[in-house]
């Protein structure tokens, strides 16, 4: 481990371009060891991006992304090493559909950390417990509901055991019944001091657990500020815009 | 109409006429089989190429499908059977029309060597596999991005990515379309008979020739490849069932 003053996730400057197309722009920001930050802002403002390339899911051009002391645009960086050690969650939930839920559940644990099938089993069954979907062990992804595909979703990247969890829109593909139980899951990982970067629109889980919010427009992050201040008083006009478009409704 | 004719002997390989029709059969099957699997390990590798982020493999995939897809089927028995033999060098090229028919004899009252069961073969497979290519790219293609990305985020490699989760899937995606290309090879080996293989359409104008019953002959081959094509039809389907991934609809173009 590094310094535990030096930031869990440490973004500087980055920049990225689609062809001409500038989609990130200097964005800076950084998540200490224990903090959960949450990335909201209008579709298009390159929130997505912005997460993905925090584990090398999305390259790119200018700056510098330091993750647990480990560069990520660095052509020597072993990507896959680095990636096993931080959890990420999709909008549309990505479980493999032709493996069991307890094959969705170890097969990470199997191929990347080199887990013995048991022991694997173990801690996967152990989560799926725990995120309430212990009867639908032997299920097939596509036999579950959006919500509880998500919950497993979650459960397949903690059982890495990773450092931080990286959420890109967990609850956008769901049907509004099903929102909840993944953002308890989710409420209960911030409480337990999980480092966590979360990018969603849910702004009652921001005032919840976020320690920062971030937000984003045209690539750039306009805001970066604690919880109370963003919620109290944003500062951008465009912040302001956004919050009373999604906050009343 | 005639159907008793089948049961005269035939002017050559000490058998009747259906034994001809059956020697037909045995090497239209033969060489259909052993390209199929030249087609689907050769078009599986290309398809694949096409994928990855990989810019000379994929230019060696394209320039593969380019080239086999566009030149009549045909054509290309010719150029195997004729043409390669000139361009190799000379020794390879003797070897394949001296040697290599004199290998062994063929079973089944053959009438043809090695050489053309071989040249049909590779002819046949290799082009089928620019057809299988183009299926199980599309099929590889037709998954939700988001899959490859949620198996590299777990730290899987690109290609553990492509063995436990695109593959898997792409595979049983693909069944529908190769199956038609799976019969499209038994239908398609009937060119074979261009450079000498005997097999069930030759047979079938050979006995008309010599039988002068036509409407017999070519009415036996049609059952039979029609046994043989629904056969395989039954065959792709059962696998479809067998390796269906349960509460799965297929989605295509993804979410």
């Amino acid at each position: 481990m590094t310094d535990p003053q030096s930031p869990m996730i440490d973004l500087r400057a980055v920049s990225k371009w689609y062809g001409a197309f500038q989609v990130l722009t200097d964005c800076t920001t950084r998540v200490k060891k224990g903090e959960v930050v949450v990335v909201c802002g209008p579709s298009g403002s390159g929130k997505s991006t912005l997460i993905k390339t925090v584990n090398g899911l999305e390259p790119f051009q200018k700056g510098e992304i330091i993750v647990n002391g480990v560069s990520v645009g660095d052509a020597k960086t072993d990507l896959p090493k680095l990636r096993s050690h931080i959890g990420m969650v999709f909008q549309n939930f990505e479980l493999f559909p032709h493996m069991s839920i307890t094959d969705n559940l170890t097969i990470g644990q199997v191929k990347v950390l080199g887990r013995s099938k048991d022991e694997a089993t173990q801690r996967g069954l152990k989560l799926l417990d725990r995120v309430g979907l212990i009867a639908q062990k032997d299920k097939y992804p596509g036999q579950l509901s959006g919500g509880q595909q998500q919950r497993v979703a979650i459960a397949r990247a903690l059982s890495m055991d990773p450092i931080a969890m990286l959420f890109d829109e967990p609850t956008s593909a769901l049907d509004p019944e099903m929102i909840n139980e993944v953002l308890d899951v989710m409420v209960d990982l911030a409480k337990e001091g999980m480092t966590m970067m979360v990018v969603t629109h849910e702004m009652g889980f921001a005032r919840k657990v976020a320690h920062r919010v971030i937000f984003m427009d045209r690539g750039a992050i306009v805001e970066d500020c604690t919880k109370d201040e963003f919620f109290g008083t944003a500062r951008s006009e465009r912040a302001q815009q956004f919050l009373s478009k999604i906050l009343h409704h | 109409m005639d159907w008793k004719v089948f049961l005269e002997m035939a002017p050559s390989g000490g058998m009747t006429y259906l034994g001809w029709l059956g020697s037909g059969v045995v090497w239209t099957l033969t060489v259909s089989s052993f390209a199929w699997i030249i087609a689907s390990l050769v078009g599986g590798f290309v398809g694949v190429a096409r994928t990855t982020p990989v810019p000379w493999l994929r230019a060696i995939g394209t320039v593969y499908v380019e080239i086999f897809r566009n030149v009549p089927l045909l054509v290309q028995m010719f150029l195997w059977y004729f043409v390669m033999p000139e361009v190799l060098p000379k020794a390879l090229g003797d070897w394949l029309k001296q040697d290599l028919p004199n290998a062994l004899t063929l079973p089944f009252a053959a009438q043809f060597s090695l050489w053309e069961l071989t040249a049909a073969i590779l002819c046949l497979g290799l082009y089928t596999a620019s057809r299988v290519a183009e299926q199980v790219r599309s099929g590889i293609e037709s998954l939700p991005r988001g899959q490859t990305n949620a198996g590299l985020a777990m730290g899987l490699t690109l290609p553990q990515v492509y063995r436990h989760v695109t593959l898997p899937m792409a595979f049983r995606i693909v069944i529908p379309p190769m199956t038609s290309e799976f019969l499209t090879i038994f239908k398609n080996s009937s060119t074979a008979l261009t450079i000498g293989v005997l097999e069930l359409t030759a047979q079938s104008r050979q006995i008309s020739e010599y039988t002068f019953k036509t409407f017999e002959a070519f009415t036996a081959a049609t059952l039979i490849y029609i046994v043989i094509t629904l056969t395989v039809t039954f065959a792709m389907r059962a696998l479809e069932r067998r390796v269906a991934v349960p509460g799965f609809i297929a989605q295509a173009g993804g979410h």
